[in-house]
């Protein structure tokens, strides 16, 4: 897993029950689940106990009074509950995780169903690697604690309970004898997690340390190549390196410490069987059956108890990343949408801005006083240096963003007053940097809508001219788009799109006109392309072409966020103002190429 | 498995500590399976109505060899677990010493996850082998032997009966971990393909919205999400097998010892403790029969990421001195010339640059300009060295640029490149960042304070919380563009070698701080040859001499005056530069 780059690496407390209580709540679908494998936990967690208890009474009853017969049946008891603890176990594990798994998809589509409704305002302070983090990695690392913490603590707890009933049930001074060590054990084995819980996070600190140090310097390798530092930056590394191996070396000596002991104390244990139990065996007070039965004990606690300490690392683990998805489903920047939507019937196209101001933060305002009218059918280009407002003219008539002041409407309506979505499905969208997804060449026309069938697709393709290189590809339509179209030519790429917005078919039309320079047979064919989409729409053009302009209804001139000119070509020219710049600027060089 | 054998070298370090630590092996062993000898005396004597204090005898005998065996056992973590992590460190050390030789063009061609991904996993990978594997392979030997030593002398038809069960939980323990792992590989490539679909529609969120698709993405999402979850019930039906097998066969072993050995103790041919202690002894031998499986596993695993490494060992740095590099030349007077110079970036691909003859006499400043992709940073990335010459030459003091030691080149030249990149680390760090060598500290404060006036940095240090000392980058504050840039600058300047590049790198910078900036580095550039790359004429205009590059070729040449009575280009991109500057102001 590419778990390189632990952002916001924080280990928090290790409960939290606000936290739990909502982790909880995503189990509940699946409580029957639950209430079934602890039910088998508790089964399956006497039968390993039972074993020791019925090699005690093979022992006593029949091995040494020499009853074949009854040994034979003892045999077949702990065989059937061999066999039934591996049956009852295996479904138990199974639907354990079934369950874990099932949760974190729950879980998982949760958050991407959340982030589909979050407003772009969102999306521009969140970076897109942090979110992508939420919905795979945090999430996996609840994995352990749905699949196996939730449900294994309970077997752990059971185990240690048979183990003692049986033990009690078999010599109550025994059992006490032995069971004395335990303190010892969870003394041992708490004061060995806090140890080696403390060295893990140094652990992980120094290889985020290597990690960010690599990372940083093969980036920057040219540099140091430059500046002729790769010995001193050998040093570096090499000291960051020992860091890190130090810290593991220290971690090799809690591991070295911390198992023989456990051992030890074993031993301990297994002593005082013997020499307690072989006085009370001496004057038989108990049989040697129990003796044996409780040797096998002592080697079957060990595993609960060191259980139980790990359990502790799962949870905080756990809540960890919970606290950091949760805050993320409490991040509610949605779009207002009105109480009383108007939905719109027979839209003829019309789109008016009137004394709108906008501003992303409320306090810049990028758009200021803007007023337009533009009639249904008409294409309207929209000029301006970089910074003139121009996207934020497409941004707010698509409600990706809320204006600050004024209103905008479509058809007379005010689309405060149409839900965003309705809106939506009236106007398409083109935007400069084509965006392709993963898929087939039809899907990235489409965009996977049933609603349109391949043969709009191909029509489509065919109306824009995209259909004469899709039919060149391997697998034409059902050709796979590589790594975001890197195998196409920004040309090709265009027509991709303006199939795409024409296959919506829609009323309106927002086109951000690429910048990047093509070749002229493709221009030729973009050219070509963009008259047939922009007939009998609603078209709003920022424009980067000649054509474009000189063939548009009405051009509007944006400079600082303001509507500074407006009316065609040649009105615009004669007034020797911004218009007639930026045409000398960005337009006039194409006269002569094209 | 042959990968592994390049870890020799490795290994021959550390040998006495490798051979003492499977000395701690063999004692700890033979120490160890004592105690169940111990244990059946103790049950046999009982029957005979021993006295307390032999008791005491026995479960103290029990208590002291294990300790003596657990002294043996912490030892052997602390000599072969530690050498694995000194070898990883080694091997670590080796592989980055390595990078740093690789040319530019590695880095070009190479994602740094993939770099990252080797550094960690594959490394990783390999120091699980050196460490775990060896020993327990060692260990686990030995422990067998010696348990099915004492196993034999106690009962030889019982042990051979008790060990039936064994051959299969080895095998199945390897053929398991085999199926996990590909397993796993699965279910992390499809975590891949999850994340990159997060990660592409929250790219394409925009689009996604404008077409009102965001239940055809949920869908799809969903049919991933459902397939990791698929892929992952996979790997829980083979994962919920192990521990139940694992006890099935262990089990099966204590019921053969049970009736077999019942049936013994029935007949008087065993005593109670033999059959306890052949009890005991079966717990000793269930971890050899996992481990043996899992250390085939793992062996594998690190011979897969010992060959990646050392096919990455394997690659030959393209820039390096060679035998035709001429020691003797030791400093560079900075007079440039290239000659018939063409050069491309693979053998498929279009020349950038085309048969350029260009000669920079010492201490001047010469300026290149040109459309994107004309070829400028090329240029002088051939003069740094990252690539060399497709074919021509390029001399410096009359030297091939080949010839001059890669040392001696790079510290005379002083390189702003066009991506800045700065160290997260203090701004005082970067700027130094050149000065190599410098002993004396008021040598070296000077040079610092004379590159921070220069490049117009001392407004800004003021504003910083800690001035010089204040981190930047991804632990500190974040730079702006021109800040960023005005420091590789300063950093540039303060190492003050004989050939200062400038490469595009005052496009952030406003233009007043701009004209500060070059009148500053006028007595700085005196005594030094410069080449100044801008799409910017106020950048360039007072050049000695102006290029322009076209293509690949020099298009147009002269000084600012000249180029614009020839109204080539260069006067083209003058008119719109001033155009851009009215629009600015209406």
């Amino acid at each position: 897993m590419s778990d390189f780059f632990q952002d916001d690496e924080v280990i928090g407390k290790a409960y939290d029950s606000r936290l739990m209580k909502r982790l909880l709540k995503y189990v509940k679908p699946y409580r029957g689940y639950i209430f079934l494998a602890i039910f088998l936990n508790i089964v399956t967690a006497a039968l390993e106990p039972v074993r020791p208890y019925l090699t005690k009474i093979a022992v006593d009853e029949y091995i040494s009074v020499g009853d074949s017969k009854g040994l034979l049946l003892i045999i077949l008891l702990i065989l059937s509950s061999l066999i039934l603890q591996a049956i009852i176990e295996y479904a138990m594990t199974f639907a354990t995780q079934y369950m874990g798994q099932k949760t974190l998809f729950d879980l998982r589509m949760e958050i991407f169903q959340h982030l589909q409704k979050l407003s772009l305002k969102f999306f521009d302070k969140s970076p897109v690697g942090r979110l992508v983090t939420r919905v795979t990695n945090d999430v996996e690392s609840l994995s352990e604690l749905f699949s196996s913490g939730i449900v294994m603590i309970f077997s752990d707890v059971f185990i240690i309970i048979w183990i003692f009933v049986f033990m009690m049930v078999m010599s109550f001074d025994l059992a006490l004898v032995t069971m004395s060590v335990i303190p010892v054990l969870i003394y041992a084995t708490f004061l060995f997690r806090k140890k080696v819980r403390a060295n893990y996070r140094d652990v992980r600190k120094h290889l985020a340390r290597l990690n960010s140090y690599m990372q940083e310097h093969i980036s920057g390798m040219s540099v140091v190549q430059l500046f002729n530092k790769e010995e001193e930056e050998f040093k570096k590394f090499k000291s960051i390196n020992e860091d890190y191996r130090d810290v593991n070396i220290k971690s090799v000596f809690y591991h070295a410490v911390f198992y023989p002991f456990v051992e030890l104390i074993s031993a301990i244990a297994v002593g005082l069987i013997i020499w307690y139990g072989g006085g009370e065996v001496v004057q038989k007070n108990i049989s040697l059956g129990v003796l044996f039965a409780f040797i096998q004990y002592t080697e079957m606690f060990f595993r609960p108890v060191r259980d139980l300490a790990e359990k502790y690392n799962i949870l905080q683990t756990g809540m960890a990343s919970s606290e950091r998805i949760f805050k993320l489903l409490d991040t509610k920047i949605f779009i207002k949408n009105p109480e009383n939507p108007i939905v719109l019937n027979n839209l003829k196209g019309k789109v008016e801005f009137r004394n709108v101001w906008f501003a992303y933060d409320n306090e810049n305002y990028v758009l200021k006083d803007v007023s337009f009218v533009i009639n249904p059918g008409e294409t309207v280009a929209i000029v301006g240096a970089t910074g003139a407002g121009k996207s934020s003219i497409i941004n707010i008539l698509l409600k990706f963003y809320e204006i600050n002041k004024g209103q905008i409407l479509i058809d007379d309506i005010d689309i405060s007053q149409i839900d965003e979505k309705e809106l939506r499905k009236h106007i398409a969208l083109v935007l400069q940097d084509v965006i392709l997804f993963s898929g087939d060449i039809k899907s990235n026309i489409n965009l996977w809508n049933d609603q349109i069938p391949f043969e709009k697709i191909l029509e489509a393709a065919k109306i824009v001219g995209a259909d004469s290189f899709i039919q060149k590809l391997p697998k034409k339509y059902d050709e796979e788009v590589k790594e975001r179209g890197a195998t196409l030519s920004l040309g090709q790429k265009q027509l991709i799109a303006f199939a795409r917005a024409l296959a919506y078919d829609p009323k309106i039309l927002i086109l951000d006109e690429a910048t990047a320079s093509i070749d002229t047979e493709a221009e030729r064919m973009i050219q070509k392309a963009m008259t047939k989409l922009l007939k009998g729409r609603t078209s709003i053009v920022i424009a980067h072409r000649l054509s474009t302009i000189q063939n548009s209804d009405k051009i509007i001139v944006l400079h600082k966020g303001q509507i500074r000119e407006m009316g065609n070509h040649y009105e615009l020219l004669e007034l020797k103002g911004i218009y007639y710049r930026l045409y000398q600027l960005q337009y006039k060089d194409q006269e002569i190429g094209v | 498995m042959k990968s592994l054998l390049s870890l020799k070298k490795y290994f021959a370090r550390y040998k006495t500590t490798i051979y003492l630590g499977f000395l701690f092996i063999f004692l700890s062993n033979i120490t160890s399976v004592y105690v169940p000898l111990f244990i059946r005396d103790g049950i046999d004597e009982l029957r005979r109505q021993i006295s307390s204090p032999e008791l005491i005898k026995y479960a103290s005998l029990i208590v002291g060899v294990t300790f003596v065996s657990g002294v043996f056992r912490f030892l052997i973590r602390q000599t072969i677990i530690v050498t694995s992590r000194k070898i990883e460190f080694d091997l670590r050390n080796d592989f980055w010493s390595h990078l740093q030789k690789l040319s530019l063009r590695y880095y070009q061609n190479t994602k740094t996850g993939d770099i990252m991904a080797h550094a960690t996993n594959d490394i990783n990978a390999v120091r699980n082998f050196v460490g775990p594997a060896v020993m327990y392979s060692f260990d686990t030997f030995t422990l067998f032997v010696f348990t099915l030593a004492l196993m034999f002398s106690i009962d030889v038809e019982l042990t051979f009966l008790s060990l039936l069960p064994f051959p299969v939980l080895s095998i199945f323990v390897y053929y398991f971990g085999k199926k996990i792992h590909i397993l796993f590989t699965k279910i992390q490539e499809h975590f891949s393909i999850l994340t990159a679909k997060a990660q592409e529609n929250l790219n394409g969120i925009r689009i996604i919205k404008a077409y009102v698709r965001e239940e055809s993405e949920i869908n799809h999402f969903r049919k991933l999400s459902y397939e990791y979850f698929r892929k992952n019930i996979n790997k829980i039906k083979v994962d919920a097998l192990f521990h139940p097998v694992l006890f099935l066969t262990i089990g099966s072993s204590i019921i053969i010892i049970m009736w077999f050995g019942g049936m013994k103790v029935i007949n008087g041919n065993l005593s109670l403790g033999e059959l306890t202690a052949f009890v005991l002894y079966m717990g000793y031998l269930i971890w050899p029969a996992i481990a043996f499986g899992w250390i085939t596993n793992l062996t594998q695993q690190a011979a897969a990421s010992q060959k990646r490494l050392n096919s990455i060992f394997a690659i030959e740095p393209e820039i390096k001195d060679s035998n035709l590099t001429d020691y003797s030349i030791n400093s560079l007077k900075g007079e440039i010339e290239f000659r018939n110079v063409s050069f491309r970036y693979r053998d498929n691909l279009p020349f950038v640059l085309k048969n350029i003859n260009l000669k920079i006499p010492a201490g001047s400043t010469y300026a290149i300009i040109g459309h994107t992709g004309c070829g400028k940073t090329s240029f002088v990335n051939l003069l740094a060295r990252f690539y060399d010459v497709t074919e021509g030459q390029i001399l410096i003091d009359g030297y091939d640029i080949r010839t001059i030691p890669l040392k001696v080149l790079r510290e005379e030249i002083s390189f702003v490149q066009q991506e800045t990149f700065l160290f997260s680390d203090t701004l005082k760090n970067n700027i130094a960042y050149g000065l190599n060598g410098i002993t004396s500290e008021d040598e070296f404060n000077h040079r610092i304070e004379e590159a921070i006036r220069i490049a117009h940095l001392i407004p800004d240090i003021e504003s910083f919380p800690k001035g010089i000392e204040t981190i930047i980058g991804e632990r500190g504050i974040t730079l702006s563009g021109g800040q960023k840039q005005r420091t590789s600058i300063a950093r540039a300047v303060a190492k003050g070698g004989k050939i200062l590049i400038l490469d595009d790198c005052l496009s952030a910078v406003d233009t007043n701080t701009e004209e500060i900036i070059l009148s500053n580095l006028k007595k700085f550039m005196k005594g030094r040859t410069s080449i100044i790359i801008s799409h910017r004429i106020s950048t360039i205009k007072d050049a000695d001499l102006i290029i322009v590059l076209d293509k690949g070729t020099i298009a147009e040449k002269g000084t600012h005056e000249e180029l614009l009575a020839l109204d080539g280009i260069y006067s083209r991109i003058y008119q719109k530069q001033l155009l851009e500057k009215e629009l600015e102001e209406i």
